[in-house]
């Protein structure tokens, strides 16, 4: 399948367009919502799905080296990409160093909602993946805050006292982790036959809910991009497109040595490209409150999140394709 | 009927901070507080709405408290600990109420 068919496919998909009904809804300043406690609720069934499946997944296929390998290779990344983002943003943004830190560990971290976007793609076009991708999901939300707070660290001021302490148990017991970690445990206990038993909740009906769910990020990343478009310096805007794309080359080329398949390799290029808007922003209000939370909420949310979901997905799956094709 | 003179103390805080407040608050010996959801509003950054928000991150909370005038210090030093260089407001004021001994 060529990047065109790919592209026509993902943007045609069922998902993408609910996506795009709600960001126009959020551009027409229409009055439709998904009330808070539903997209509570959608969310965690999203991740309870994806972690279930992925533990089923490696029941059925056991624990092995390249899972090590790929888990290192998550947390790598997850640390070493705000550097990368943090030397680009200060020669590129007029954003001071703490708030180019913020950013950086936004970059760094990853987006659960596009990892179920991409997995949701992969099975519509039968693609499988290495169903411990999940935990390389979870493995890779924090250490990006570590060094964002590194980075920022020599600019700041003496920080707030009082709420260091309360940050880590947060961060690492952040709902989403706990959500797909004990999902994957579960799986992975239940294993296939757990998994045929809970089938027409959690695989037949994922499609039809992460619809109802990308209809609500639309409105979210839609109203977010009204509401901070003030922030939205060109540069910014440009780093928010570019970065996706460095990080997932730099996933592709660690994936390729790992020897993931096709589908490992397109989420961990996603996860990679990917920004997250949840476990990041509440971590940093807490461990560095100066940084302004609606610059990186705004470019995540607004532009890479659409991004990733419209143009980087299809992009990211071709590409994984052609690197683990024989030739 | 008589009443009492007592503080006031109302803080609008990032809702992500609401349970290291209410910590700070028993830390303090604050006997009893009411917390409020706010659905949008103002600020120096602009305008901004809980609607918009996806996640508790962007969102906002009002806490109100009546205490003795003699622990309006010790509540607003535990209180600032933590929001010293949050976005937010704290104000106090004067208050009367019928059954002091609740404060």
């Amino acid at each position: 399948m060529t990047l065109t068919d790919l592209a026509a496919q993902n943007l045609l998909s069922p998902m993408v367009l609910f996506f795009a009904v709600g960001l126009f809804a959020a551009f027409a300043k229409s009055d439709l919502t998904v009330p808070e406690p539903v997209a509570k609720l959608l969310s965690l069934y999203l991740l309870m799905s994806i972690g279930f499946r992925g533990g089923a997944e490696v029941a059925h296929h056991g624990l092995t080296v390249q899972l090590a390998g790929t888990i290192g290779a998550g947390i790598l990344l997850s640390f070493a990409m705000p550097f990368v983002a943090y030397t680009i943003l200060k020669r590129t943004s007029r954003l001071s160093a703490v708030d180019a830190a913020a950013v950086a560990g936004h970059y760094g971290s990853i987006s659960a909602v596009t990892f179920a976007a991409v997995t949701g793609a992969l099975n519509q076009l039968s693609v499988p993946f290495e169903g411990y991708m999940v935990a390389v999901a979870a493995a890779m939300e924090t250490p990006a805050i570590i060094s964002a707070l590194n980075l920022a660290r020599p600019h700041r001021d003496q920080p707030a006292s009082g709420n260091g302490n309360h940050v880590w148990r947060e961060v690492l017991l952040n709902g989403s982790v706990i959500t797909l970690l004990g999902a994957l445990v579960v799986g992975m206990i239940s294993g296939p036959k757990g998994l045929a038993t809970v089938k027409p909740f959690f695989v037949d009906l994922f499609p039809g809910f992460l619809c109802l769910f990308l209809l609500d990020m639309g409105l979210v990343a839609g109203r977010g991009l009204n509401q901070g478009r003030k922030y939205l310096t060109a540069s910014l805007g440009i780093f928010a497109v570019i970065m996706p794309l460095i990080g997932a080359s730099i996933a592709a080329a660690l994936a390729f040595a790992i020897g993931l398949s096709a589908g490992g390799t397109a989420v961990l290029m996603t996860l990679a490209a990917s920004a997250s808007y949840i476990a990041v922003p509440a971590a940093l209000r807490l461990a560095l409150p100066e940084a302004n939370p609606a610059i990186p909420l705004t470019m995540s949310l607004g532009v890479t999140f659409p991004f990733n979901l419209l143009l980087g997905i299809p992009l990211y799956i071709a590409v994984a394709n052609a690197i683990t094709t024989p030739h | 009927m008589q009443t009492h003179p007592k503080k006031r103390i109302d803080l609008i805080i990032e809702m992500p901070l609401l349970r290291r407040i209410t910590e700070r608050f028993d830390k303090a010996g604050v006997s009893g507080y009411s917390v409020l959801p706010i659905v949008a509003g103002r600020g120096q950054s602009g305008e901004w709405s809980a609607g918009g928000q996806v996640s508790e991150v962007g969102q906002m909370a009002a806490i109100i408290c009546i205490v003795d005038a003699g622990k309006v210090d010790a509540v607003l030093e535990e209180v600032f600990a933590v929001i010293r260089k949050q976005i937010g407001l704290v104000t106090v004021s004067d208050v009367s109420v019928v059954r002091p001994e609740r404060f």
